[in-house]
């Protein structure tokens, strides 16, 4: 372990009961860290199980980029005696524990913190802050925003469901439009309607509510009304434990929706990547007319991290879909195989063509997928080890790559579905490869071999609803690669 | 303004006698009054419709539609009316459709009032699966499903639509055109939720032709309307016995797209 870059890094926690304001002085504190200049990461851990309701909020910041927070901590807010107790063994030697202080008292304890330990020169005039300190959940949201969302459609659910209060938040007059229907099935059912008429729409659900619209998902693909969906994942099965993290709905969301046609499934790893994600949902699901899932998890969705948004992304429309209202036109949508007229059909060869029309764009999608980042590739490209990982796997890795001790390839399929069957061989072929995702079985492992013939040799698998800690990772990564 | 052309290629393929072919004479003339009227113009009208013999009406018309899934319609109704408050949104649902399957999106969209109206094909069965009960076929009713008689009690879809807030509820005959094409004109021009529950006998699962046109009357068109507990009490007359028709409460509220566009 590389001792060095290690100690460049400081890592902050912030514990208190429920109610007791552990976020708000935890985001207080970020945001002086972030004006500061500094780059930062910050995690959020609310079991709702365990007695008082503990919240503890880590933040680990450093002048270079931080991708994930530590477990070892230099400064311990404590808001209450037990978080003394709680975390008395994550303290680093020599850490700073503060209690029985108010917040401004807190904040300049941090700055006095931040000076002596030569991270911050307060005395230097204007610092410039390096990116927004952001959330992947407000991230996706602003993306939506920056490709025209007209209309955000939601019943709420953690960890989806602060996406909904920050559109609610950004409705306007004439503007954004949010609405909060009876259930689910309603969610997807009117957001059809919203489509069909012409305007951008969003949905935004963990995946449970997702097992509830999977019907008129299904109806949106026959239809061919372009629809954009957050579906976030928590440790599941069923309620499972609704204020922890998972990546165990790969397999159900590639293959959502009973019958056969095409989708886009993108997994940002970061926030930036879920602004990016936002946009991009919004403007494919109308260039291609089809449904387009953003999948998130309970980590990417909380955790904020400096960032800067791409700038050139701009609304992409289509004008080649007529709506109600246009004059000498009739526009009929329907769930029932269909022609061209919108009619009901049932010849076998005209059912045949139906598919075969819809598909066609599975060509198109194919093109499309040039020009975008279906793959991301870190580290050193030429190793011959690779690490291959999805969603927001991505942070925790990155940061451990800081403590590699051998040359690794990271490789991050963004593109769930359709597979870009292509660039993942091309990344992967001939190397020693370690998968590391957050379920049980290994999906995306599995993924990999069926759709590329590639055998994983090693699995990193967690599924105790918790995060990867770099550290640990580095340390397992190392010794698979000794 | 050149004469307006309802139908569609598609081969009708309910039942020979289907009283739904009735409702669908009905509609048109409503659609075509409305259109000549100038009360809109047939591009900016939208019919939704759900599954079951009744949804099959979207092909059989010729004006912008949106054949929803079973159940699902009004949810998909009032989205369109809210992203596009200058269209006419009605849609054609079924009593299993509605009363059955999607009864939670039928008592949301009361309460909330969205500017919709939507008739449902009341035949008190499962037509299209051939014939099973359903939430409001009378008990003790035989079918497929209920070889032994039916062993719950019939919703009542007009007093829930009542409780649930509605401003405007009806019920009419498919039998009797002229009527239902009138209450129709009516619920559509309705600024608010509307309601119409539309008699239907299959005439092949559930034939109830003569039990209703011996017991469906119209209401005094001069009773208030806007008196809640009196149309309750109309409402609640025991169908088996009398059929009261015609619109029971009209009153004016804010409605739900109103409200989100303020
Ligand atoms: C989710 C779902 N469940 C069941 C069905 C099967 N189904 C099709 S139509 C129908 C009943 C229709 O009854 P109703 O709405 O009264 O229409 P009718 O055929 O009587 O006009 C059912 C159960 C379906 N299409 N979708
Ligand atoms: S089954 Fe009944 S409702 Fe369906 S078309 Fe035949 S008569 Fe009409």
């Amino acid at each position: 372990m590389s001792e060095n870059s290690h100690r460049e890094i400081f890592t902050i926690g912030i514990g208190g009961a429920a109610g007791e304001g552990a976020k708000y002085t935890g985001t207080n504190i970020g945001t002086l860290l972030r004006d500061s200049g500094l780059q930062v990461y910050l995690s959020l851990d609310y079991p709702s199980l365990i007695r008082g309701g503990h919240n503890f909020i880590r933040i680990s910041c450093s002048k270079e980029k931080v991708w994930n927070d530590y477990a070892k901590l230099d400064v311990l807010v404590c808001l209450n005696e037990e978080t003394k107790e709680i975390h008395k063994n994550e303290l680093k030697e020599g850490a700073w524990v503060l209690s029985g202080l108010n917040n401004e008292e807190i904040l300049n304890k941090i700055k006095e913190f931040l000076s002596t330990k030569g991270l911050v020169d307060f005395t230097s005039g204007s610092i410039a802050p390096k990116g927004e300190l952001v959330d992947g959940n407000t991230a996706f949201a602003k993306g939506l925003q920056t490709a025209g969302l007209d209309f955000y459609i939601s019943y709420p659910m953690t960890p989806a469901t602060s996406i909904l209060h920050y559109l609610a938040e950004k409705q306007t007059r004439d503007g954004l439009k949010v609405v909060q229907p009876e259930n689910e099935i309603s969610v997807i059912n009117m957001a059809l309607g919203v489509s069909y008429v012409g305007k951008r729409v969003a949905i935004g659900t963990a995946t449970g509510g997702f097992a509830l619209m999977q019907e008129a998902f299904s109806f949106s693909g026959i239809a061919e009304l372009p629809l954009a969906i957050a579906v976030v994942q928590r440790q599941a099965p069923a309620t499972g434990v609704p204020t922890r993290s998972s990546q165990s709905d790969l397999r159900f969301v590639i293959h959502a929706g009973h019958g056969e046609f095409p989708r886009i499934v993108i997994a940002p790893g970061d926030s930036e990547e879920s602004f990016k994600a936002g946009a991009e949902a919004l403007n494919l699901a109308w260039k291609f007319k089809i449904p387009v899932i953003v999948l998130l998890d309970k980590i990417l969705s909380e955790h904020m991290m400096t960032s800067n948004f791409d700038k050139n992304i701009s609304v992409e429309k289509n004008k080649d879909i007529i709506f109600p209202g246009t004059p000498g036109r009739v526009v009929k949508v329907t769930s029932y195989e269909h022609d061209e007229g919108g009619l009901t059909i049932d010849t076998a060869s005209d059912v045949k063509m139906a598919m075969d029309k819809r598909f066609a764009k599975g060509e198109e999608i194919k093109k499309e997928m040039l020009k975008r980042e279906t793959v991301k590739v870190y580290g050193d490209t030429s190793s011959e080890n690779a690490i291959v990982f999805f969603g927001s796997t991505k942070s925790p890795i990155l940061e451990a790559s800081k403590h590699f001790e051998k040359s690794v390839k990271l490789v991050q399929i963004v593109w769930l579905e359709p597979f870009d069957i292509e660039k993942v061989k091309r990344e992967l072929e001939g190397k020693k490869i370690i998968c590391v995702e957050a379920n049980y079985n290994g999906q995306l492992a599995s993924l990999i071999r069926e759709r590329t013939g590639i055998e994983v040799a090693h699995k990193i698998l967690r599924y105790d609803s918790l995060p990867f800690d770099p550290e640990e990772l580095a340390n397992q990564i190392n010794s698979i690669l000794k | 303004m050149s004469e307006l052309n309802l139908s569609t290629k598609a081969k009708i393929t309910w039942c020979p006698g289907c009283p739904n072919s009735q409702i669908l004479v009905a509609v048109k003339q409503a659609v075509t009054e409305l259109v000549e009227t100038g009360f809109f113009k047939i591009e900016d009208l939208t019919a939704f419709a759900g599954i079951g013999c009744h949804g099959k009406i979207s092909d059989y018309i010729n004006i912008n539609s949106f054949t929803s899934l079973h159940g699902r319609l009004v949810p998909a109704m009032i989205g369109a009316k809210c992203a596009n408050p200058a269209l006419t949104v009605i849609g054609f649902s079924g009593d299993g459709d509605s009363y059955s399957e999607g009864l939670e999106h039928l008592v949301y969209a009361a309460k909330v009032n969205a500017d919709i109206t939507l008739f449902v094909h009341n035949n008190r069965l499962f037509a299209l699966t051939t014939g099973q009960a359903n939430a409001v076929s009378p008990k003790g009713f035989k079918s497929k499903s209920t070889p032994f008689g039916s062993i719950e009690e019939p919703l009542n879809p007009l007093l829930l639509m009542l409780a649930s807030g509605a401003t405007f509820v009806a019920r009419t005959f498919a039998g009797d055109i002229a009527g239902t094409k009138k209450i129709m004109q009516d619920a559509i021009k309705h600024k608010g939720f509307a309601f119409v529950d539309i008699v239907q006998p299959c005439i092949t699962f559930f034939d109830t032709r003569d039990h209703f046109n011996s017991r469906a009357y119209w209401i005094d068109e001069n009773l208030p309307k806007n008196d809640l507990k009196l149309a309750m009490e109309k409402v609640s007359e025991n169908i088996e016995e009398k059929v009261p028709l015609g619109i029971f409460y009209q009153v004016e509220k804010p409605t739900f797209e109103g409200e989100l566009h303020k």
